[in-house]
Order: structure tokens, then C-alpha cells, then sequence
């Protein structure tokens, strides 16, 4: 039993580094947030999968808790920010995808290299995938600094706290309900107030652009 | 080298001779009923390379040694690669000889001659040809590679008979890594046999040919060495996918009544295979060559991760 638990938690982790290059080479912003929800959705099996294996009841509840707030609430949201700011096929990247997608494979090694002796001293049955969860951030975290535009680097930013989220399941069984349940509702209002930047970035310069923000005042 | 090892590596061979433009005409006649076509049938590879070697060769003037040479090498690169592979039995001879990488180093070498051949008459269909082959190959050979270090990590040698017989031995489970290179794999197989996503084997005359490009100039018994060593290198190919990853079936050591069992399951599996190459080639649609590079991209990149996420979590299972 453990034998397939162990399996399922590695391939889990797989999907998830997996989707999170998938999100770095995504060049659509619609694509981009489908593949965030199934982000989203491995995540919560992931969850229920651990909590099956260690019999810790509580991720079953934030196993729900990510289920209703990133595979229902947030994708929704972000549906309807893209459709009122009609920027759906919008594409732009700073570098050009393979450069990204060689400079993501630098950041896998380097995260792996930086988990594996954490991993040594875990105790839990997903040590393993520590690095893979360090992997997601940085990656995610990159696709942010990649993008100009201001709606995927808020899915960037999103895609960041799943793989947090990750690792927090992974090293330690998750972290206490009280700090799971502030962090959500941290991303639920962060990502309403992102929205209405959004629409204020636009007010203000008729485009999405963020380099237009390292300006501090009109010449 | 016992008698039995050296039957199985004659026998694997002229397997591989027969049943390669069977394999073929297979594929044709999977995409023909996909396409709601009758097709030409199974047996129209074995026409083709008759009709060809009946015909007279015709060489142009300026040709050099190196054009007339050129199909002989590759077809024996082809024929030795299919020997290499282990599909009927891992008591092969030739293995302790060439192991994975050197089998990388054949397909090289054939791609290297075949290029050089389509250079050498000065025509601009062939050049064009051979720079496209090597812009394939140069991005599909690391994917290859790794994709064979993958299999190589989990059985701790790059030797082909061990790798196979390491993971025949394994029980079945859940591989991330493994099912990440063989999608690596796939990529690279539709790559380097000329298949849809980069290139239409069904075309004889269109800017975007590469495969066809490069045999251009070719006529008579040449021609049916150079398709008969495609087939062989799909067939190749094919082999390679089931060896890494669905090895069951394959004779161990001194078994002859398993090596007869064998040939029916190899048969079996390559069926399977070309039904599933049938049906890739009639989803996807021809990409732009400037899209290759990103294409075999994903494909190393797959083909990577799924080495680092071996190193990380481990096998799994042994």
C-alpha cells in the first residue's frame, strides 16, 4: 500500500514540475490559466493522497479548502478579468521560449542540488519531492520575470504560492490549519486586488504592459 | 558466445530485414483506414524495393565514389542498429560490443553519409535536404541520448541486453520518469523517421520535404537500399521504444523455447506501435520547419527532466 501511495505522491510531483515548465513555454493567457486550474487540481490529489497515507485528517481539509479556491474560485475570477479586459490571446515574453526553457532546467538542478541535503534530514514519506516543490517556485517565479504583461505575472505569482503550498505537504505534512486558512484567504484578497490594479494599469496607460510603471512621472 | 546466442542474433537480424517494410506498409495501411482510404495494402513495401531492384541504376555525371558507397553504409548502419537492439533475445553477441551510445553513434554516422551523398551531386533540392537533416539531427540526437541515459540511471548500465533485462525484471508500476522519456522519445522518433509534425513521408514534390529532399537523386538498386533502410530505422526506432519501455516478453539467456515465443509477442508489439504512430500522424498536423527547433526542444527538455526526477526520487520499485 505504501509502495503505491509513494508512487502516486512521485508521480503527482512529476505532473507538477511537469505543468509548471508547461507554464513557463505557454505563450496564451486562456491556455496559461487552464493549465493553472489542472496545477491546482493535482495539488488537491496530491494532498488527499498524503493525508490517506500519514492519516492526518487536516489535509484532507485543505486538501478541500485548495479545491474550492484554486480548481473553482480563482480560475473563475481570472476567467472574468481576461473577459472584461478582452486580453485573450495577448502573448508577449521578454526571452524567447527555448532560452526560458534552458534557463528552467539550470533552475531544476540548482534546486535539487539546494533540497538534497534538506531531504537527507525530512522524515516524511515525500523528502523526495522537496526539490521538485523548490523546483515549481523558482520556476514559477521566473515565468513572473519573464512576462511583461500584468495578468500572467499575477498567475505567475499564484503559481508560486501552489508550489509553496507543496512544499509545506511535502516537508512537514502541512503547516498548521490557522496559518493554511491565512494564506488563502491572503491569495483570495490579493487576487481581488490585483484585479482591480489591473484595471487601473489599463485606465491609466490603455495597455497591460507593466514596463510602463518603471516610469515615475510624465516628461 | 554460445551457438544459441549466435542463432538469436541471426535470427533477430533477418527478422528485423523481413519484417521492416512490413512494419511499413503497416503504418500506410493504419493512416489509409483512418483516413477513411482503402490503402494500398500491407505487402506494397515489398513491391516498391522488387520494382526498384529490378530497375537499372542511373547516376549523374559529376557523382563520386561517395555517392555509389553512401546506400551500401547506410543501410548496413541500419541493419547493425536493428542487431544492436535487443527485441527477441537478450543473449546477443554483438551487445558487449556497442551499447547505447554507440547506437546513437550509427544513426549518426548513416545521417552524416546520407548527407554528404545529397551534397555531392550539387543539386539545390539536395543541399536544402541536408541541412534540414542536420538541423534535425543535431537537436534530436541529445534528446535521444538522454533518453537512453534515463533507462541507463535506473539499470546502472548503458549496455542495451542489461537495461532491458533490468526492466523486464522490475514489477509494474508508476515511472514518472520513464513515462516522461518515452514521450521524449516519441518526439524524437517522429523526428528522425520523417514522420507528420516534421515532415510528410507521403510527399514526393513540396518545398518542405527533408527525407525526400535528400534521396532525390537516387534511382534503381540505391534507392531500394535507402527505403529499405528507412523502414529499418523505423523499425529500429520502434524497437528501441519497446525495449526501454514494455520489455516483457524477451528471451533470457539459454531459452530457446522462449526465443520461439518471443517473435509472435515482438510482432504483437510492433503492431500495436505502428497503429498508435497511425494514428499520431493523422491528429497532428505538418509544423513549419522553423518550429522543429522548439519542438525537439520540448523534447530534450522532457527528456531531462525525466533524468532529474530520477536522481531525485529514486526508482522506485526495483
Amino acid at each position: 500500500m505504501t509502495g503505491l501511495t509513494q508512487q502516486l505522491i512521485d508521480l503527482f510531483a512529476a505532473l507538477l514540475l511537469l505543468l509548471a515548465f508547461a507554464m513557463l513555454a505557454q505563450r496564451r493567457i486562456l491556455s496559461l490559466i487552464h493549465l493553472y486550474t489542472l496545477q491546482g487540481a493535482v495539488l488537491v490529489a496530491a494532498a488527499a493522497v498524503m493525508g490517506y497515507a500519514t492519516r492526518q485528517p487536516h489535509l484532507y481539509v485543505s486538501a478541500g479548502v485548495t479545491l474550492a479556491l484554486k480548481v473553482f474560485l480563482i480560475p473563475s475570477l481570472l476567467h472574468r478579468v481576461i473577459n472584461r479586459l478582452n486580453v485573450r490571446w495577448d502573448l508577449e515574453m521578454l526571452i524567447n521560449v527555448p532560452t526560458t526553457l534552458i534557463a528552467g532546467i539550470v533552475l531544476v538542478i540548482f534546486a535539487f542540488y539546494l533540497a538534497a541535503p534538506i531531504a537527507g534530514l525530512a522524515a516524511s514519506i515525500a523528502r523526495g519531492t522537496l526539490g521538485i516543490a523548490l523546483a515549481c517556485i523558482l520556476l514559477s517565479f521566473m515565468m513572473m520575470i519573464t512576462r511583461s504583461k500584468a495578468v500572467p505575472q499575477v498567475i505567475g505569482f499564484l503559481a508560486m504560492e501552489n508550489g509553496l503550498f507543496f512544499a509545506a505537504t511535502a516537508a512537514t505534512y502541512g503547516m498548521p490549519m490557522v496559518v493554511e486558512l491565512g494564506i488563502a484567504l491572503d491569495v483570495l484578497v490579493g487576487i481581488l486586488i490585483l484585479g482591480v490594479f489591473m484595471f487601473q494599469i489599463r485606465e491609466q496607460f490603455d495597455s497591460l504592459d507593466i514596463r510602463h510603471l518603471e516610469k515615475l512621472k510624465d516628461d | 558466445m554460445s551457438v544459441l546466442g549466435l542463432a538469436s542474433q541471426v535470427l533477430e537480424i533477418f527478422a528485423a530485414l523481413a519484417l521492416a517494410p512490413l512494419l511499413a506498409g503497416w503504418v500506410g495501411q493504419c493512416r489509409a483506414w483512418l483516413q477513411n482510404r482503402s490503402g494500398p495494402g500491407l505487402l506494397q513495401p515489398y513491391r516498391v524495393l522488387h520494382k526498384l531492384f529490378n530497375k537499372d541504376s542511373v547516376l549523374a555525371t559529376h557523382a563520386s565514389p561517395l555517392f555509389r558507397t553512401a546506400p551500401y553504409v547506410i543501410f548496413g548502419c541500419m541493419t547493425l542498429a536493428c542487431g544492436i537492439v535487443p527485441t527477441l533475445s537478450t543473449d546477443l553477441p554483438l551487445s558487449p560490443a556497442a551499447d547505447a551510445i554507440a547506437l546513437v553513434g550509427l544513426f549518426a554516422l548513416a545521417r552524416v553519409f546520407a548527407a554528404l551523398a545529397a551534397m555531392d551531386v550539387g543539386t539545390a533540392f539536395g543541399s536544402l535536404g541536408a541541412r534540414r537533416e542536420m538541423l534535425i539531427g543535431f537537436l534530436a540526437e541529445p534528446a535521444l541520448l538522454m533518453v537512453f541515459f534515463t533507462a541507463a540511471l535506473i539499470s546502472d548500465s548503458t549496455s542495451l541486453t542489461t537495461i532491458v533485462r533490468t526492466l523486464s525484471a522490475r514489477e509494474i508500476g508508476i515511472q514518472p520518469s520513464l513515462a516522461l522519456a518515452a514521450v521524449a522519445l516519441v518526439m524524437v522518433a517522429l523526428a528522425e523517421n520523417a514522420r507528420v509534425p516534421v515532415d510528410n513521408p507521403a510527399t514526393h514534390l513540396e518545398l518542405t520535404m527533408v527525407h525526400e529532399a535528400l534521396i532525390l537523386e537516387y534511382s534503381g538498386r540505391h534507392l531500394a537500399l535507402l527505403e529499405w533502410a528507412a523502414a529499418l530505422k523505423l523499425f529500429a526506432y520502434a524497437c528501441i521504444g519497446i525495449a526501454l519501455f514494455a520489455p516483457w516478453g524477451v528471451a533470457h539467456g539459454q531459452a530457446p523455447a522462449a526465443l520461439v515465443f518471443a517473435l509472435p509477442v515482438l510482432v504483437a508489439k510492433l503492431a500495436a506501435a505502428g497503429f498508435l504512430l497511425a494514428l499520431l500522424e493523422t491528429v497532428s498536423a505538418k509544423m513549419r520547419i522553423f518550429r522543429v527547433p522548439e519542438f525537439l526542444g520540448m523534447a530534450f527538455l522532457l527528456a531531462v527532466i525525466a533524468m532529474l526526477v530520477k536522481i531525485l526520487l529514486g526508482a522506485g520499485p526495483q
